[in-house]
């Protein structure tokens, strides 16, 4: 082909490609990599990521993805609020898994004031965190696999993930930003009626859960869609800074609740699901997996639950009791001085991360002895597996890149913070 | 029993290893301090002699008072001896740092994150953009001495039909209340206090 051909087709492209196709009677010309912007506002997108494409046809060449479209600075304004006013941004984070978020922020606090937390307190805070995981693994399986196709799981277990928005709702006064842990326990206790609706609701979850896997799966265009889409190496998923059930799929056994325990986890029997392909197909099946042991230690939890407190007794962190706010004038005085003062934190700095459902969330908290934090660091899942979309992609077709990023199980308020 | 967070081994053996280093230990966490020119030795070291696979998060940190205030921690996980080590390197404004993105891949978006947020800059960084603040965005709003109400704010314009940008008009000035109690808050220095504390004479 000579040299004027050349930039003939080149130019061409601008005007249609079925031109030049014409002119020289063949169709098999050869296009230019052209970009592709994908989002910000597009449903597949699961919130405001935008992603700039170079395609070659539908095969994906290049990703780059633009983040921040949901930055709202919370870690500055934590650094403007007390430790307990700065409490409800945790909730905000990620959205899908709100008390998770807590966890690793009253655990961070915890650790700083070396407070001891009451052991009720402590079973609660893991009955709740794996009843979020419930639920977070809930929206996500259900709308990975309404990314590939499948309508009708989202239908029928966003029911299942109501029945838990109701069970937040009646320990914590809020269907979704609780607040409910707090740094020396929990704000209340819950009433047994609500203990006994949970078992029973355990009970039932398993039903619908297997419902649910015999729609999508054994299913044919679900396997197609999945098996061997996005895959990523042991080496490549550690490399990349992969955590949760994303690093589990690759087959890596690493699990904060084991090998870190916070809270009562040491006390929980519950296996750790591993996948072995690192595909999109693993990664949906360590997450349905993990909805069945999560289920194991929220009966366990209801079984064992002890009585007793739910707030640490030191008047410093915790407030007093209604009841003696109303006799004693020490206790009103505290309670004020709580929660317009706040607590003071010693100085230092720790790093606490914990298993959320969607990985290691981390809280890097600095404090200078004041009442308010002077860093919190907020260590996000969602970083380091969004980073690697350009990695997985590379070389998929351009319907894979939903099914990867549904896989990933991404929230922006948490990834953009 | 103490505090329900997370426990781990202590990652203290690894310090000697690097004879130039200041080690802390405080809340069974492990810092170690390094040098600016030793920061990309050690992580090497750290992730092919001591088993620190994984590199979880790098946080930076703001210190106005300080000659160098910025702070930089590469918080590293071993995912086969379960220890994490935090390693903190100190910069200014000036003098970047060298990036690390040859030894973890992760470390793009988090030096980027860094550099958004704080204005460090890394040598050797492949793609150093902003990453998280808006197209066009200038400053870095994480410095202790950049306002939390920001300097622009953006609307819709009807006239216009896009979006601007315009200074910050807030109906009421940004409010920070201390209430922290005199005894246990800042120091305050009243003029004249220096008589009461210098010799009488």
């Amino acid at each position: 082909m000579s040299e004027t051909d050349l930039k003939d087709r080149e130019d061409s492209i601008a005007t249609g490609v079925d031109e030049v196709a014409d002119q020289h009677g063949d169709r098999d010309v050869e296009i230019q990599n052209y970009s592709m912007n994908f989002g910000p506002q597009h449903p597949a997108a699961h919130g405001v990521l935008r992603l700039i494409m170079e395609m070659d046809g539908e095969i994906i060449e290049r990703v780059d993805p633009h983040i921040g479209l949901l930055h709202r600075g919370t870690e500055k304004l934590i650094e403007y609020k007390t430790y307990l006013q700065a409490l409800p941004y945790m909730d905000r984070l990620d959205y899908v898994s709100p008390m998770c978020m807590e966890h690793s922020y009253v655990l961070a606090i915890e650790k700083l004031l070396d407070l001891e937390v009451p052991l009720r307190a402590q079973y609660l805070r893991v009955l709740f965190a794996e009843l979020t995981r419930i639920t977070n693994h809930i929206m996500n399986t259900t709308a990975h696999a309404m990314d590939v196709g499948a309508m009708t799981p989202m239908l029928w277990l966003f029911e299942e993930r109501e029945h838990i928005c109701e069970f937040y709702e009646r320990a914590s006064g809020a269907r979704f930003h609780a607040a409910y842990f707090r740094p020396g326990g929990v704000h209340q206790d819950i009433p047994p009626a609500l203990i006994a609706d949970i078992a029973d609701w355990a009970d039932r979850f398993p039903k619908v859960l297997a419902d649910f896997e015999t729609l999508v799966v054994g299913n044919r265009i679900f396997k197609q869609r999945n098996v061997g889409i996005g895959q990523i190496s042991r080496d490549d998923a550690i490399a990349h800074g992969f955590s949760g059930p994303c690093l589990r799929a690759s087959g890596v056994p690493w699990d904060l609740r084991k090998s870190q325990p916070y809270d009562v986890y040491d006390r929980m029997e519950f296996d750790v699901p591993v996948g072995t392909q690192g595909d999109c197909y693993d990664r949906f099946m360590v997450r349905m997996q993990e909805m069945r042991e999560s289920l194991k230690i929220v009966k366990q939890c209801i079984a064992e639950l002890p009585e007793g407190p739910v707030m640490s007794a030191d008047p410093k962190v915790g407030p007093p009791k209604r009841g003696e706010m109303k006799r004693s004038m020490e206790a009103l005085i505290n309670h004020f001085k709580l929660y317009t003062e706040g607590f003071h934190v010693p100085e230092g700095e720790v790093y606490v991360g914990t298993e959320s459902p969607k990985g290691e969330f981390g809280i890097y908290l600095v404090s200078d002895g004041s009442n308010k934090p002077y860093r919190c660091k907020i260590k996000p899942t969602a970083f380091s597996h969004l980073q690697a979309m350009e990695f997985l992609c590379r070389g998929h077709m351009l319907a894979d890149a939903p099914a990867i990023l549904g896989s990933l199980d991404i929230v922006f308020g948490e990834c953009d913070r | 029993m103490t505090h329900p967070a997370p426990t781990m081994k202590s990652a203290k053996d690894v310090a000697s290893a690097f004879a130039a280093t200041e080690m802390i230990e405080h809340r069974g966490e492990t810092t170690l301090l390094v040098a600016r020119d030793d920061l990309h030795a050690t992580l090497l070291s750290l992730r092919d002699d001591h088993g620190f696979q994984q590199l979880v998060e790098i946080a930076g940190c703001d210190y106005p008072e300080r000659p160098e205030r910025f702070e930089v921690n590469y918080h590293l996980l071993s995912l086969t001896l379960n220890r994490r080590i935090r390693v903190k390197v100190s910069t200014d404004e000036a003098t970047p740092l060298r990036s690390i993105t040859d030894i973890w891949p992760v470390a793009d978006w988090l030096e980027r994150e860094v550099w958004d947020m704080y204005g460090v800059m890394f040598d050797g960084h492949p793609d150093h953009r902003r990453i998280l603040t808006d197209y066009g965005f200038s400053g870095h709003p994480f410095r202790k001495d950049f306002p939390l109400t920001g300097y622009t704010e953006l609307r819709w314009s009807e006239e216009q039909k896009r979006v601007v940008y315009e200074p910050v008009k807030l109906q009421q000035d940004f409010r920070t209340f201390d209430f922290e109690s005199p005894w246990e808050g800042p120091a305050y220095n009243l003029p004249g206090d220096e008589k009461a504390e210098g010799d009488p004479a």
